[in-house]
């Protein structure tokens, strides 16, 4: 028996990373906002990895905060160690990344949920959608609740006819033992919605006292350091867990290929697509045959629990041999399983059927986010939650969607990526996907995005007048230090011959010198008096800027020649079918994407240079008309 | 799509001249001037043989017709081509009618234009067509078409390949920092950039014989009035095989005429003063010559055998002083010279040839000598390195340019992600060339390299 449950605004199914941040964005932006989990055990989970950022997944995050996201505060509440890396490879690609302490990552996240005004938790699993005139109209649960709504963001990660393979054994599941949502996937399918078959996977997890971690590398975090949200202070003094490193070896690999046969991925058993930046170490060690050992990390699950995630040993083997490889570990040899790897395969949608909004094309007001998307990691998902929960209010209210270009942020090069030209494997986000990366640093998050972020909504008038605050001084502080000659005095002299920097015999701008590789701003301090009092962040940023301005404008002027082709654009009602000169394939491309611009369609696999000059003359001949 | 025609053959090049038309209605306007002499309608892909008549019905070529329906033509659109025997006069003739018919002259690389619009050909094709259309001698046809079948395509994604690997290790060890992925050295990428450099220098320089190839070298012949500058040309032009076409300008006096001499293409410039030899400008002599020698790239100086060397020769000889210039003494038909002995002539350092203007007498010495200076048989095209078409030549020095950008960047000492942004440069310039995804052939590089993940 089913009963009418009342009217709502926007209906979040799933409470994963996704469901998280399209929850809070529609509540906080003052929409009567549900969300559903199968287990409320399971918000905010992280059934894999234990951390958080990380190369352009830290950048992720930060975008996140300046839009008015969740994910950097909750983190930056339940971290057990932090880390910059990379700092050495340039300030683009400088990333943050933080181990998590899973469990209270989870309980931080719900119990912000749950004081969220406007928004409503329920344990429930989403059976149905109905639709009236092929727009979402209400939505029903596994006990008949039925809630009609304006718009629905379908945020299911893995659990869509979710399986897990160990071996010769397999069943229905969600991950970390919550129940797969079955019937929502044949529903999605009635309602005409196209559905792909991936797997992904996760390796064991260990007894902290079975370890002998004498025998491993150690890697503390770093203490001073800043936090994800800008919004945040970083406690120094906090005492962070360290990870450790150990190898694979001539023996792991020789199990591995002996019981090859007994992994369902190499049986066949699995269908779905699995990534190829997170194989399996069977995968690991049939293609890269030749290398003699491979990383394995071992990282703390959170402060309350002796579990340890075994990352770089994902597995779909049966659980005795698994428990025999990861016995030939250094340190690992008397290694007690809590839970063995697993492989699971579910079902997701092809992204290209979604717009940049990341609603569906062919059904109005819904919305996809996630895993269900395609996609793979926390910050790739909580990324797309937030834009689908704006975009769901923006469409509700009449408002034009939030679309990210890709020289504005990595969530647009994501968003770009995976709707433009679909994905045929996890979707993971890489510095190495932007092309404009020097411009879409860490540091300068705020300068992109806040301005969105609070016309939005979601970002509060205190936090925007201080980021204008912080705008000004940086710009003002760079004025600065153009116009500041430095005369060429014998302090001044002694000074560059201290830091191995050539001599001047001219005045020479204070700009110029912070140019020097071998000087930096805050050296600079001792011949720079007047400087004003700057925050860590306004200095970092003042840094940057000055000192590679050069290769930042390149870059701005590469921007310039990309919009040329992204601000043309193409109307959502073209028939590709009618233009003259398009290539069939080019043809059934475009009328299945729907490019927004020129720029996009061009991105369109199996669009080619010419079907961009046939578009561009198209377009020359409607203007003529 | 309305009806174009146009002359596609280089005018007047051998025996036979094409006067192609494409357009849905094209065949009306042929049947208005074609009467074949088999009246059945015409096949796909065959040849009709008949008389193309004019408004008065009078004969003017006999011709075979050969018929393209859509949309298999190479514009994808009706099309025919009309082959005449009749030299260049009856072909403008032929075209004249057409134009006269319905068809409208077409504008140059149309009907390649068309074929692009038809979704027929994509962009690479399409220039490489243009440039194969527009060759004016069999070895640039053979660099076109070498081009067409991807063999600069080949030596671009080589040159791709080698900086592709450096990308990878680079990427990865950003993307992946955990991880233990040798750091990329300095040492290592500059080295692969020297080689890449290299490489692409030697496909930039091969565009220079390929400039030679498609536009012909400039010639000037200069000379004293009287010398024999008219007779000389007149001898060049009027061997059957040699003329290649003409181009007037706005101003009879850059009449250019192009010949073409085992291979190579001379362009003969400003020719207008040397046919009328009763014009002022041939009176004006050296001072006009000057102008000439500055402009040309090879010169062709011609002097009177006959007589003793006079002050305005003597100038001529120093003005070629700098310059690739050949040596012609005339009129050996009246008397064996004896000028090759002149201390100016021997001073000039130039190769020196006897000849009669008149009779043709030692042209083929002079032919060969232009071989012999610009080696054009020594140019290899098979190794697919000769470059004709400047939207490759100039993306291939952008990219050169970004290999001294990312130089630099090591050289000053910058991090890697920044010297990344023009090794992303460079892909992305060759990347232009032969049309890929550089970003996901870095990533599928990285892939395939590295073993990463949980």
């Amino acid at each position: 028996m089913s009963y009418y449950a009342g009217k709502y605004d926007v209906a979040v199914i799933g409470a994963g990373h996704a469901g998280c941040e399209a929850a809070l964005a529609a509540a906080r932006l003052g929409m009567k906002t549900l969300m559903f989990s199968i287990s409320l055990e399971a918000v905010a989970n992280m059934p894999c990895n234990p951390h958080i950022g990380g190369s352009s997944k830290g950048h992720l995050v930060r975008e996140i905060d300046c839009l008015g996201g969740e994910m950097g505060k909750n983190i930056d509440k339940s971290y057990i160690q932090l880390k910059m890396l990379n700092t050495s490879k340039g300030p683009a690609v400088y990333s943050l990344r933080a181990q998590a302490d899973r469990k209270k990552y989870q309980a931080e996240m719900k119990h912000t949920l749950e004081k969220q005004e406007n928004l409503f938790i329920k344990q429930a699993e989403i059976v149905n959608i109905t639709l009236e005139n092929n727009r979402v109209k209400s939505i029903e649960t596994n006990i008949g609740a039925i809630y009609d709504v304006d718009a629905i963001i379908v945020a299911t990660g893995t659990y869509l006819k979710g399986k897990i393979f160990i071996g010769e054994n397999s069943f229905e599941s969600g991950p970390d033992g919550v129940f797969p949502s079955n019937r929502l996937s044949e529903c999605l399918k009635n309602l005409g919605v196209n559905l792909v078959r991936f797997k992904t996977g996760t390796p064991a997890r260990i007894n902290k006292k079975s370890i002998d971690f004498s025998k491993m590398e150690i890697q503390e975090g770093e203490k001073d350091i800043e936090a994800f949200s800008l919004e945040d202070e970083i406690d120094t003094n906090k005492e962070q867990l360290p990870c450790y490193l150990t190898y694979t070896n001539s023996k792991t690999h020789e199990i591995i290929r002996k019981n090859l046969h007994r992994s369902p991925l190499y049986g066949g058993e699995i269908k779905g697509t699995g990534p190829r930046y997170c194989p399996s170490i069977e995968d690991k060690v049939v293609r890269f045959a030749d290398k003699e050992r491979h990383q394995v990390f071992i990282e703390p699950m959170g402060e309350n629990t002796d579990e340890m995630y075994v990352q770089g040993m994902s597995s779909s083997l049966p659980e005795d041999v698994q428990i025999a490889m990861y016995r030939t570990l250094p340190g690992l040899e008397n290694a007690e399983f809590t839970r063995p790897a697993y492989a699971i395969e579910y079902d997701c949608i092809d992204p290209s059927d979604l717009k940049l909004s990341l609603e569906y094309k062919k059904i109005e007001n819904l919305f996809f986010a996630g895993q269900t998307n395609g996609t793979s990691g926390y910050e790739e998902a909580a990324s797309q939650g937030l834009i689908a929960g704006i975009n769901a209010v923006q469409k509700i209210k009449e408002k034009k969607p939030i679309i990210l270009s890709r020289s504005q942020a990595y969530i647009g090069v994501l968003i770009d990526d995976i709707v433009t030209k679909g994905t045929n494997e996890p979707y993971r986000m890489m510095t190495s996907r932007a092309e404009y990366r020097l411009l879409l640093r860490q540091d300068n998050a705020d300068l992109r995005l806040t301005e969105i972020g609070h016309e939005v909504g979601l970002i509060s008038d205190e936090r925007y007048n201080r980021f204008i605050e912080k705008k000004k001084n940086v710009e003002k502080e760079i004025e600065r230090i153009k116009k500041l000659t430095i005369k060429p005095t014998e302090d001044v002299n002694k000074f560059l011959e201290k830091y191995n920097s050539s001599r001047i015999s001219a005045g020479v701008k204070m700009s110029d010198l912070l140019k020097r590789t071998e000087l930096n701003y805050k050296a600079l301090s001792e011949i720079d008096k007047e400087r004003p009092c700057l925050t860590k962040a306004e200095t970092q940023e003042v840094e940057i800027q000055v000192k590679y301005e050069g290769y930042i404008k390149m870059q701005e002027e590469q921007v310039e020649k990309f919009r040329k082709l992204e601000d043309k654009y193409l109307s959502e009602n073209i028939n590709y079918d009618d233009i003259k000169g398009l290539r069939i394939e080019a043809r059934q491309k475009l009328n299945k994407i729907k490019p927004q611009s020129i720029g996009q369609a061009s991105r369109i696999s199996g669009v080619s240079p010419a079907d961009v000059s046939v578009l561009l003359i198209y377009l020359e001949q409607l203007k003529r008309k | 799509m309305d009806v174009i025609a146009a002359i596609s053959t280089a005018t007047g090049s051998g025996g036979i001249g094409i006067i192609r038309m494409s357009g849905k209605d094209c065949f009306e306007v042929l049947n208005k001037i074609f009467i074949p002499k088999n009246k059945d309608k015409a096949n796909g892909y065959s040849i009709k043989y008949g008389n193309i008549y004019d408004e008065k019905n009078n004969i003017v070529d006999e011709v075979l017709v050969s018929y393209f329906y859509a949309p298999k033509s190479y514009t994808t659109e009706n099309m025919c081509e009309i082959n005449s025997h009749g030299g260049i006069v009856v072909e403008r003739k032929i075209l004249e009618l057409c134009l006269n018919n319905g068809a409208a002259l077409a504008e140059p690389g149309e009907f390649t234009k068309r074929a692009f619009l038809n979704g027929r050909i994509d962009l690479v094709q399409a220039e490489s067509v243009i440039d194969l259309i527009n060759s004016k001698s069999e070895k640039e046809a053979k660099a076109s078409i070498n081009q067409l079948e991807g063999k600069l395509s080949n030596n671009i994604n080589m040159n791709k390949g080698k900086l592709l690997d450096i990308m990878a290790d680079v990427e990865a060890s950003i993307d992946y920092p955990e991880y233990d992925i040798e750091d990329v050295t300095n040492k290592k990428v500059l080295d692969a950039l020297d080689d890449i450099e290299k490489s692409l220098r030697k496909i930039s320089n091969s565009f220079k014989n390929g400039k030679v190839l498609r536009e012909g070298i400039k010639t000037a012949i200069v000379g004293k009035p009287n010398a024999g500058k008219s007779s000389l040309l007149n001898t060049i032009l009027n061997e059957d095989r040699a003329i290649v076409s003409e181009t007037k300008g706005t101003t009879r006096d850059t009449i250019e005429e192009f010949v073409s001499i085992d291979g190579i293409t001379l362009k003969l410039i400003d020719t207008a003063g040397i046919r009328d030899t009763n014009d002022e400008i041939e009176q004006i002599g050296v001072k006009k010559s000057k102008k000439l020698i500055d402009e040309a790239e090879l010169v062709l100086a011609i002097f009177d055998g006959t007589k003793p060397l006079e002050t305005d020769d003597i100038k001529i000889l120093e003005l070629i002083k700098n310059k690739n210039a050949i040596i012609l003494l005339n009129k050996i038909d009246i008397l064996d010279t004896i000028l090759d002995q002149d201390v100016n002539i021997i001073n000039a350092q130039k190769n020196v040839i006897k000849i009669s203007a008149k009779n043709g007498d030692n042209i083929e010495e002079l032919y060969n000598t232009i071989s012999d200076m610009y080696q054009i048989n020594d140019i290899d095209i098979d190794d697919g390195e000769i470059l004709t078409n400047i939207r490759h030549k100039n993306q291939i020095d952008e990219a050169i340019k970004s290999i001294g950008n990312a130089r630099d960047t090591i050289e000053k000492n910058m991090p890697v992600d920044i010297i990344e942004i023009y090794l992303k440069q460079i892909l992305s310039d060759l990347g232009k060339i032969t049309g890929d995804d550089i970003t996901e052939d870095i990533i599928n590089e990285i892939f395939s390299k590295f073993c990463l993940g949980k």
